[in-house]
């Protein structure tokens, strides 16, 4: 019978320390605290959490062997589903997947299935981790453009099944958006990001990084002259938005990739690291998604007064509500309902205020969201040193350009199906590629479908 | 060593060096805890897999690059980025009777190099302005003469050619001595790419400018590079460096540019423009 107790809170760092360091937020739980929190499942018969899971993670299976204290067992049945699960436990908008949909939500708390998760990976890597079975190499050699969560996740699965699996990587780091893009405090680098990749090249992907597709090598060249038998992209969605508003190149205004990469990538937060940052006293961030949040954080750290500026109300802030959280804890600002319309600049051409205009809802758009509406003559300035735009990314054109045959959508999206087959035969692709911005566990999702779907294709060649 | 602070390298990068065209830069990161830098390739050479790359003393990164003795290695080199040069894409036809002038400041003589080569290679008339400050500072002068129809080198101070402006340089041409160009291409410091192309416009004359603005990964992905290009903005990286001069918002280039610049770094640009201005 389960244990009807209340959810076994989590350890966190206290808000004030944690405003003022890159350590990680979450400290997760220990063996006594997950044991218990695991007695809480009640094990359902039809699992709407497993449903719920873009990968299928056997959930209520891997709780079992947690309250029973069969860590490595639960760590082996995550890794049949799943590559990267102390990276998805950390990660995953778990409210609207597995947790969104735990029977106990209904009248209380969900299950911790990201804690769990996340324990039981962390465990895992500290005890000598899982060796999933790899079956013999069957001599078909496939590539995977991007080492983020999709090209990571389609490796391992192809690697597993026995082909040689080599991912092309543009940066000089593996991890594609695990490692540019989601600051250490959430996900730290060392400890799990190149941990979960070392995992995967242990199950013999090799991992080539500076390289571009579309500039060092193409689409064609691997396929034609390296003699992969099947492409599967996994590139991301890299062009950063803008507003197009007046001012927005002045100095001081960066995109949030660019403020991030600095930071994450480059590790410009540490003094023994030689690239550079600029927040200064003030920042005021654009946009209220998830990255929205992890740049107004890292500002706050840099030791900036920080200020989120979003057009709708905080209802319709797209970041996971944990992330909302935890960044007004910390001590972030609010400004909702409010939509910059220019960036002033002083004489040198550094921002000095964003002009905004306060707004209202309106009418549901065709997604349903009322959409916002301005109050004429509501201007008014928030005096500030930095503007980070956070306003979602578009995929970058470079692979559909340089390869013949391969038809992106109207948004620059590559065109793939539900299996991410592309227009061009032998040429997969997944995640924010195709999708445009989403998330990390949607993105593994996709890799694994079109790792199936590559070897299905390469079987039946 | 070209000169005590400019430096010219040949590194080891077989896939680079296979898809390398003229136009086109690469990044490379000198040390595990260093910055991306992008620098312009200054030759490739497919057959020992190796490119060229010439660097010049500003900061902290480039003092680390040319600090590197031969047979040590870069932590990363990437490319190649950017879209290659026009002409690349042109027909023999396309190219045949076009007469290019090049206008080369300081260590963009570097990357002018290959482009004169390759238009050189299919037959294209090509002469090439060189500026720089004073005689020691001239760098690629035989590399280039040896692929070019007419080299008109100027210095500031006169110690070696023409005593002036490469700009000053450029109007003689055309307007005393006769000389008929189709196309210019200007690189170097912003600030000469800006001059060189009043010029040009003054002389009706089409120019294409090379931007060599801030990046951090060079991809795409972060806007650092954003410049405004006939009032939009465009993204130097994926879609540059090479932009119509006429287009290009050089004021609020140079601007963008200078944005991590400590006055320490900064006095060395303004040094370094100067070179670029032959003045």
């Amino acid at each position: 019978m389960a244990n009807k107790i209340p959810r076994v809170p989590v350890r966190e760092q206290d808000p004030k320390v944690r405003a003022t360091n890159f350590e990680e937020v979450c400290y997760g739980y220990n063996v006594e605290e997950a044991q218990l929190e695991a007695t809480r499942c009640l094990h359902c018969k039809n699992p709407r959490c497993v449903a719920a899971c873009p990968v299928s993670v056997k959930i209520p299976n891997f709780i079992a062997q947690v309250a029973a204290g069969n860590f490595a067992a639960a760590a082996a049945v995550i890794a049949e589903d799943s590559s990267l699960p102390a990276i998805c436990g950390r990660v995953c908008p778990q409210e609207t997947q597995c947790e969104g949909s735990c029977i106990l939500g209904v009248k209380g708390e969900p299950v911790a299935i990201g804690k769990l998760e996340r324990f039981v990976a962390d465990w895992s890597r500290e005890n000598g981790g899982v060796k999933p079975e790899v079956a013999p190499a069957n001599g078909h050699k496939i590539a995977v453009i991007g080492s983020g969560p999709a090209g990571l996740a389609c490796a391992s699965d192809l690697a597993k099944l026995g082909y040689e699996v080599t991912i092309f990587e543009a940066l000089h780091r593996p991890g594609g958006v695990l490692e540019y893009g989601i600051p250490e405090f959430r996900l730290p680098k060392d400890k799990v990001v190149a941990a979960e990749i070392e995992s995967v090249k242990a199950l013999g992907v090799k991992i080539e990084t500076n390289v571009i597709a579309g500039r060092t090598v193409t689409i064609d060249s691997l396929l034609d002259e390296e003699g992969f038998a099947a492409v599967f992209v996994g590139s991301g969605a890299g062009l950063p938005k803008f507003m197009g508003i007046p001012g927005e190149n002045f100095n001081g205004v960066f995109s949030a990739n660019e403020f991030l990469t600095r930071n994450n990538l480059m590790k410009a937060y540490r003094d023994d690291y030689m690239t550079p940052i600029h927040a200064g006293k003030k920042v005021v961030v654009v946009g209220g998604g998830n990255v929205a949040m992890d740049a107004a954080r890292t500002a706050l750290r840099l030791g900036a007064e920080t200020t989120i500026v979003y057009r709708r109300t905080e209802t319709e802030l797209p970041a996971r509500r944990e992330e909302v959280h935890h960044a007004k804890e910390e001590g972030i600002q609010f400004a909702m309902l409010t939509n910059p319309v220019e960036i002033i600049g002083d004489e040198k051409g550094w921002v000095k205020a964003v002009k905004c205009i306060r707004m209202e809802l309106g009418e549901p758009d065709e997604s349903g969201r009322r959409s916002p509406v301005a109050v004429p003559g509501s201007e008014f300035e928030i005096e500030t040193e930095t503007v980070i735009m956070s306003l979602g990314t578009s995929p970058n054109p470079l692979i559909a350009r340089t390869t013949a045959g391969l038809e992106t959508n109207r948004r620059g999206c590559l065109v793939a199906d539900e299996n991410g087959a592309t227009t061009r035969p032998g040429v997969f692709a997944g995640g924010d590629a195709v999708t445009g911005a989403a998330t990390v566990i949607l993105a593994m999702g996709a890799g694994r479908k079109a790792a199936a779907a590559i070897h299905e294709y390469v079987q039946n060649r | 060593m070209l000169t005590p602070t400019i430096c010219r390298m040949k590194v080891h990068a077989p896939r680079l060096a296979a898809a390398a065209l003229p136009g086109q830069f690469l990044i490379v990161r000198a040390t595990e805890n260093g910055e991306r830098i992008p620098l312009t390739i200054s030759d490739y050479d497919k057959e020992s897999g190796t490119v060229t790359i010439v660097t010049q003393q500003i900061g902290a990164s480039s003092s680390e690059i040319i600090s590197f003795e031969a047979g040590e290695s870069f932590a990363d080199v990437v490319g190649p980025l950017g879209i290659p040069s026009d002409f690349t894409e042109m027909t023999e036809d396309e190219l045949k009777g076009k007469r290019y002038i090049f206008i080369a400041g300081g260590v963009g003589t570097a990357p002018v190099y290959p482009q004169v080569k390759w238009l050189h290679d299919r037959g294209v008339a090509v002469d090439v302005i060189v500026g720089a400050k004073t005689k020691d500072l001239v760098i690629y002068k035989e590399e280039v003469e040896a692929v070019c129809d007419n080299l008109y080198l100027c210095t500031d101070d006169g110690s070696a050619g023409f005593k002036g402006l490469v700009t000053a340089m450029l109007e003689k041409l055309v307007t005393e001595d006769g000389k008929k160009y189709d196309q210019a291409v200007a690189i170097g410091p912003m600030i000469m790419m800006k001059f060189a192309t009043l010029t040009c416009k003054k002389l009706e004359l089409p120019v294409i400018v090379s931007l060599n603005t801030l990046m951090v990964d060079g991809t795409g992905m972060c806007g650092a590079c954003r410049v405004t290009v006939a009032g939009k903005t465009r993204f130097a990286c994926v879609e540059g460096p090479e932009f119509n001069g006429y287009d290009v918002d050089f004021d609020e280039a140079m601007r963008r540019q200078g944005m991590y610049k400590t006055e320490e770094v900064e006095a060395n640009e303004n040094h370094k423009c100067r070179i670029g201005r032959g003045k």
